[in-house]
């Protein structure tokens, strides 16, 4: 955790820089095109895919070589691109990518990985109908995750990180004609969405107070000195400070990305979707995008922090990673889905990367991301390759004995299984876990979190044997016989086999490549690196820990073969823990019993609402219309029309009388004549009087 | 005013109350035929005596004799049943006398203005045959006409209709 | 009765009054017609008298028109009864208040 050095930083952008949006955009535009052809063409669309993101993965070598050799000449490589999105007033919202070590690491991780697990979801997903959806999902996501990966924006980082999310709910869901993967797909939407309502409180914060939302943006962006200095000497309350609670309300962003404790709840869940997305968005990437977000904004959660000393969000990060691992270890040891195990070892893990990047800096947890992506991806891919031989079979109970009957898929799970415990020395594993146990062991706020990894460590030995021993070792107990999976399908494994092995190489204290590239330093290999004090013994103590653990295993669950409905060996021996844990130490179900009821309780409260008083509102307004309406219709027929009648009643009665007048009787004429001849000559005498 | 005035007055008067009140068609029509009679000689009496022949040629020659037809053709000798007054007898003699009294107060109203006495004219028939085709040329062909028109319209009107084939 | 003129006026004011009262009392047609003929008669009378005392009665005028009037009376009778033979052959009815087919 060091302070980096006086930066003279590189601000002609090179032409791979100038190209690097072309890294997710071309898996973008091929998902638009699979999601637009016309019927399910399935070579099509597989080539589409897995050629774009080929092309992306030569752009990220290039540019991966481009800033080794930058480094390598002892310049710091940071180069970037931005740009206007839009103007308000004064103000504006500017987007653009960067390239830095960390960028390209990570540019390369997540594009070979998806490489690999496209060519592997070629065999996996061959008899599924919805092969060209699946393909148009899992390219859109390569796309989203990679510009992620790029972005210098922490807009344009929250727009693909929600693109992100949604794919991640379209494939979980992916088998959405079923119940189950439906509602795992909703909930792991809502939880990550809780996540994410402080990430956008956060970048809020962030821009009312700095005015960018760009990480770097020639000494104005917001992670560069002058806005750190000015978020640092705003106080937010809590003792905090504006860098630290943004920084922290970025973190609980992360926290429901990459299933940290309160928000970890959706990712066993998530095992419901195909393994091949389990195994690329689960485990390698889009659970790691938490964490890459952490490391990215690293130093506004760093500001502050005296030499020796660590800030209040980053000790935040330490406890929740920590806690994390060791509560997720503890609930996949009484499991007995086998992507479920692997689900809660991811978690577990994530919460080592999270403590990684509190406790040693964003090396230490980036090393840990990048060799966990390879072992987890590949620990997925086999189980997939597992569940495949055993015609669907998910559950460890009905496996066994398939050490025999799929010989590559055991070697390289084996591999994969051995680097997850940490098994020393030959696996890249051991070398990740260990720094982040040494970063812990140097904290000076509390040795709490060393014990709790340690322990973790324990754990996840235990487990992985568990899981390893009922599924490889004994006897078959299944209903049909397993048979190995095609090459398609065990060529990625191999692969990632070999890289899990090789990536140890450039971790470890001999010759920590890694850690000096991240922090632009220069590496040279030397044997004493292992001479730091305490070093030693700490690499032995851990490797005492996880043969403990394997031992362990060995012992309660070896080579035998239980029935599937016989009680677990650790059950039968102490029942007491097996129930919560098998339980999942009642998460879930306190949600069900707080959050969730609230949730019912407020819905029924809207519907009462909307039935009584809106609902209410609305029929006594259509009552009023009807009796207004009854109302005109009384005045129409009674006055209007009953008017008219009885004025044409009173016409005709009047009629009737005046048709008296003509009698027909000519002498009743006679008579009215003669009567108006008197009148008349009566008026014209007197008139003429004189 | 001297006494033939009164009795010639007296004869018309009568002749015409007569005609007015007695039942019998047949006695109201020799009536009204004594009261034409009274009236020529009236006419007579103010030196009008071509119109006075005209009178009797035309009133009592021709129209008298028409009323007696008419009262033979329309079975007017038998008695009607609700009697010869009309029940509302009392209202047209009101009006009646309302017009005499009327018409003899303008009479008495504007005696004064008129001269006592005149001398007699001496008219020839002559005169009136040269008037007739000379001033009154017009109303004279009018009145051929008009005697034309009704001569064919009362033929026509009391005309037996000719048996129409009922449908 | 104070001048000739007078009395003769007086006449034919009585002739035309009992003449109506004639057409408006009877109930028989042909009588109202002679009604009708006495009141044309009174008004003949009018006219020569007025015609005897009046000045100029070289101009003829009350003559002429006491002729005309006696023609245009014949003939008027002569259509009137006609109306009423031709009614009562119809309707067998001489009684003028049966005969109300005009009415409104």
């Amino acid at each position: 955790m060091q302070e980096s050095a006086a930066f003279t930083p590189q601000f002609a952008a090179s032409t791979i820089t100038g190209l690097l949006w072309l890294i997710p955009a071309m898996p973008m535009i091929a998902s638009g095109v699979i999601a637009l052809l016309k019927q399910p063409r399935r070579k099509t669309a597989a080539s589409l895919a897995i050629g774009s993101l080929s092309i992306s993965l030569m752009l990220s070598l290039v540019a991966f070589c481009h800033v080794v050799a930058g480094w390598a000449h002892g310049s710091v490589v940071r180069e970037f691109v931005n740009f206007t999105w839009f103007r308000f007033g004064t103000s504006t919202v500017d987007l653009g990518w960067i390239l830095d070590p960390l960028a390209a690491i990570m540019l390369v991780m997540v594009s070979f990985v998806g490489l690999l697990i496209f060519i592997y979801s070629v065999g996996y997903m061959a008899h599924d109908e919805n092969f060209t959806r699946f393909f148009c999902f899992m390219s859109l996501f390569a796309g989203a995750m990679l510009g992620v990966v790029i972005s210098n924006s922490l807009l344009l980082l929250f727009m693909c990180w929600e693109i992100v999310g949604l794919t991640s709910y379209l494939l979980i869901g992916f088998w959405y004609q079923k119940p189950s993967p439906a509602a795992a797909a909703k909930k792991a939407f809502v939880t990550t969405r809780v996540g994410d309502i402080f990430f956008l409180l956060g970048i809020v914060w962030l821009y009312s107070q700095t005015g960018t939302l760009l990480f770097y943006n020639h000494g104005v962006g917001s992670l560069e000195g002058l806005a750190l200095v000015n978020l640092l000497s705003q106080h937010a309350g809590l003792g905090l400070s504006a860098a630290g609670a943004i920084g922290l309300l970025i973190f609980a962003g992360a926290a429901g990305k990459s299933g940290q404790l309160p928000l970890h709840v959706w990712l066993p869940d998530a095992m419901e979707g195909p393994t091949p997305v389990s195994a690329l968005i689960h485990a390698a990437t889009m659970v790691a995008a938490g964490v890459y977000l952490v490391a990215r904004v690293y130093p506004l959660m760093q500001i502050g922090a005296a030499p020796h000393g660590t800030t209040a969000a980053l000790t935040v990060v330490t406890w929740v990673g920590a806690s994390t691992a060791v509560f997720a270890a503890l609930i996949a040891v009484a499991q007995n889905d086998i992507k479920r195990i692997l689900a809660y070892s991811t978690i577990s893990q994530l919460g080592y990367m999270m403590a990684g990047l509190g406790l040693g800096g964003v090396a230490v947890g980036m090393f840990h991301l990048i060799t966990h992506a390879f072992f987890k991806a590949l620990l997925f891919l086999g189980a997939g390759s597992v569940i495949h031989g055993c015609h669907e079979e998910q559950d460890i109970r009905r496996m066994g004995g398939l050490r025999s009957d799929m010989p590559l898929t055991f070697l390289t799970y084996a591999i994969g299984m051995l680097a997850l415990c940490g098994f020393p020395l030959l696996f890249s594993g051991f070398w990740s876990k260990d720094g982040i146990l040494e970063a812990a062991k140097h904290w000076d706020i509390s040795k709490g979190p060393f014990y709790l990894l340690v322990f973790g460590a324990l754990l996840t030995a235990f487990y992985m044997t568990r899981q390893v021993c009922y599924v490889f070792f004994g006897h078959w107990r299944g209903h049909e016989t397993a048979h190995e999976s095609p090459k398609v399908m065990t060529l990625p494994l191999a692969i990632l086999a070999f890289f899990t092995i090789a990536l140890g190489v450039i971790g470890t204290p001999a010759w920590p490549w890694f850690h000096a590239f991240l922090e632009n330093r220069t590496a040279s290999f030397s044997w004493h690196g292992f001479a730091e004090p305490g070093l030693l013994q700490l690499m032995l103590a851990s490797s005492l820990v996880v043969f403990l653990g394997l031992g362990l295993g060995w012992r309660l669950y070896g080579d035998k073969s239980p029935k599937p409905e016989a009680p677990d060996a650790l059950e039968r021996s102490a029942p007491w823990l097996w129930a919560p844990l098998r339980d999942r130490l009642y998460v879930d179900e306190l949600y069900g019993v707080t959050v969730i009821a609230f949730y019912a309780w407020w819905a029924r409260v809207a519907d009462w609402l909307d039935h009584r008083i809106w609902g209410g509102i609305v029929a006594a307004i259509a009552w009023l219309f009807g009796l207004w309406a009854r109302f005109n219709r009384f005045l129409d027929v009674n006055w209007v029309d009953g008017g008219f009648d009885k004025t044409c009643e009173e016409l005709s009665s009047g009629g009737g009388l005046l048709s008296r007048l003509e009698g027909g009787r000519v002498q009743n004429y006679l008579r009215i004549l003669a009567a108006a001849v008197v009148a008349l000559v009566a008026m014209l005498i007197w008139s003429s009087r004189p | 005013m001297n006494v033939v005035f009164y009795l010639l007055a007296a004869l018309t008067i009568g002749g015409g109350l007569a005609a007015v009140l007695l039942k019998h068609l047949v006695h109201c029509a020799l009536a009204t035929t004594v009261a034409f009679a009274g009236l020529a000689l009236l006419f007579l009496q103010l030196d009008a005596q071509f119109a006075g022949f005209a009178q009797i040629l035309v009133y009592i020659g021709a129209v008298a004799i028409l009323i007696v037809f008419a009262i033979l053709l329309t079975r007017g000798s038998e008695l009607p049943k609700g009697g010869v007054f009309s029940p509302s007898w009392f209202v047209g003699l009101v009006i009646a006398a309302g017009i005499f009294a009327v018409l003899a107060w303008a009479v008495l109203e504007s005696v004064r203005a008129v001269p006592q006495q005149t001398a007699i004219p001496d008219v020839t028939v002559r005169d009136i045959g040269n008037a007739l085709v000379g001033r009154y040329v017009l109303p004279l062909e009018i009145v051929a006409l008009l005697l034309t028109a009704a001569t064919i319209g009362a033929v026509i009107v009391a005309m037996h209709e000719k048996e129409r084939p009922k449908p | 009765m104070t001048t000739p003129l007078a009395g003769y006026l007086l006449v034919a004011a009585l002739l035309f009054a009992i003449g109506l009262a004639g057409a408006l009392v009877r109930r028989n047609a042909i009588l109202v017609l002679i009604g009708i003929e006495l009141m044309l008669n009174a008004a003949n009378l009018n006219l020569i008298a007025f015609w005897r005392f009046g000045p100029h009665p070289e101009a003829l005028t009350g003559m002429m028109f006491a002729i005309f009037s006696i023609a245009v009376a014949a003939a008027e009778a002569a259509v009137g009864l006609g109306l009423v033979i031709s009614i009562y052959r119809h309707t067998n009815i001489t009684e003028l208040d049966k005969i109300n087919r005009m009415k409104g």
